[in-house]
């Protein structure tokens, strides 16, 4: 148990160290969330409510995290890292877990910045939106990067992701919408956390057959 | 008689379909009372059966998703692919049905607050993202083991997805229509569990014949390869 956390932790680590080094992913979610929002601006009549713009908030935070999530699976199919991976004697879930980590720390910094640049933009932030942008962080990664690692085996790839990915993050748009707008968040935020641990077990439990024969 | 249904599954469900379906029909409009809404809740007897059928054929193909994953199964993975490939045609059947009650009953095409549509939308595209990934991977395990993933992902994403769209009316509709009406009469639910009879029965000789036509393809394509 012990070890395939000290694997996890190792594989995140040279995912976050990459990012470090070569910075293309995260700057380019934060450049795409700010133009998300001043797009919005321009998009939303002059007499919507707050409402609305909440609403967009999501639309941009599950777009920014799409963007995030094609670049997850590069450095892994352009050098041939996977097989690499593949061979190395640890388990197959810890090569997801660690994306997912890296996943979730980058979408992490990219919320950092969007929702005060949101709250300075639109209208405030409350913590229920900061509790269910954690949650949808989680759910996000456990399910982005199973469909990313899917995706990255196909012709298609960055075509295909937003398909698989999307209809799969519309229950996390609608727990996160609900958390932002209700007065009482506690259902979403509890649904939000119901979807994260039903894809994170079962991505867990099924990312050795997505990347193996 | 037994080993004539054995060796002639196919006809025999392709005849079954036809009279069940024949019969569903010919209860639906000449046995079936009118109600108070009129002709147009006829199409109560085709737009549930097939929205049901299409769950039965989500859930086949996750179901023989999940053999190949687990035991293996030869022909696993192209069972679920024909099964999943139903289940799409009987999910745009249900959106078209779905779509033609909404626009008589409420004067619209497309009805938000009307769940069993908004979920058959998210499931629609869902699936038909299945189609994008299967062909855009060669074919051999590795296909077979990450559209048996995306399979059972399917199955878990229904459940999850009517909490959800449960959850979005607070927000987006709070007023729900009620859909049913007046309770069914014994009539009516006779001839609704004929066509849902008809429609399952129908679903599996379609469902036979696809797999029929596509192992036929198969073994053409390695006779050919023998020969070349």
């Amino acid at each position: 148990m012990k070890r395939y956390f000290q694997d996890v932790l190792v594989l995140a680590r040279k995912d976050l160290l990459l990012e470090l080094r070569a910075r293309d992913t995260v700057p380019a979610m934060l450049l795409f969330v700010i133009a998300a929002f001043v797009t919005f601006h321009f998009a939303l009549p002059s007499q919507s409510s707050d409402l609305a713009a909440k609403g967009l908030l999501w639309v941009a935070l599950v777009f920014t995290a799409l963007l995030g999530l094609t670049r997850a699976f590069v450095a892994e199919r352009n050098e041939r890292l996977l097989d690499g991976l593949l061979l190395a004697p640890c388990d197959r879930s810890a090569i997801w877990l660690a994306k997912g980590v890296a996943v979730v720390a980058f979408l992490a910094i990219a919320e950092v910045v969007a929702l005060p640049a949101f709250s300075i933009f639109f209208s405030g932030v409350d913590g229920a939106t900061i509790a269910g942008a954690v949650l949808a962080d989680v759910g996000i990664a456990a399910v982005g990067t199973l469909l990313a690692a899917m995706a990255s085996v196909s012709r298609a790839r960055e075509l295909l992701l937003p398909l698989l990915f999307l209809p799969v993050a519309i229950p996390v748009v609608v727990g996160g919408v609900g958390a932002s707008v209700v007065d009482n968040p506690g259902r979403y935020l509890g649904f939000l956390a119901l979807y994260d641990g039903v894809f994170a077990i079962l991505s867990w439990a099924s990312f050795e057959y997505v990347v193996t024969e | 008689m037994s080993t004539w249904l054995r060796n002639n599954q196919l006809i025999a469900l392709a005849g079954g379909a036809a009279g069940l379906v024949s019969a569903a029909v010919a209860l639906i409009f000449f046995y079936a009372p009118v109600d108070r809404d009129g002709l147009n809740q006829k199409i109560f007897y085709f737009h549930v059966p097939i929205a049901f059928t299409a769950y039965v054929c989500f859930g086949w193909g996750a179901w023989k998703a999940l053999r190949h994953l687990w035991k293996r199964s030869p022909g696993a993975d192209l069972e679920s692919y024909v099964a999943i490939h139903q289940g799409v045609i009987f999910g745009a059947l249900t959106l078209a049905t779905g779509s033609l009650w909404a626009k008589v009953r409420w004067g619209h095409w497309w009805v938000w607050s009307e769940r069993q549509l908004v979920l058959f939308l998210v499931l629609f595209l869902f699936y038909s993202a299945y189609f994008m990934l299967r062909f855009s991977i060669e074919e051999g395990p590795q296909r077979a083991n990450i559209c048996a993933v995306y399979a059972i992902f399917g199955v878990v994403l229904i459940p999850i997805s009517i909490l959800a769209i449960r959850l979005a009316e607070n927000f987006i509709h709070p007023i729900a229509f009620n859909k049913h009406g007046p309770q069914m009469a014994t009539s009516q639910f006779a001839t609704f569990c004929v066509a849902l009879a008809a429609m399952l029965v129908l679903a599996g000789a379609l469902y036979r014949l696809e797999l029929a036509g596509k192992r036929l393809d198969a073994q053409l394509r390695e006779l050919r390869e023998a020969l070349a």
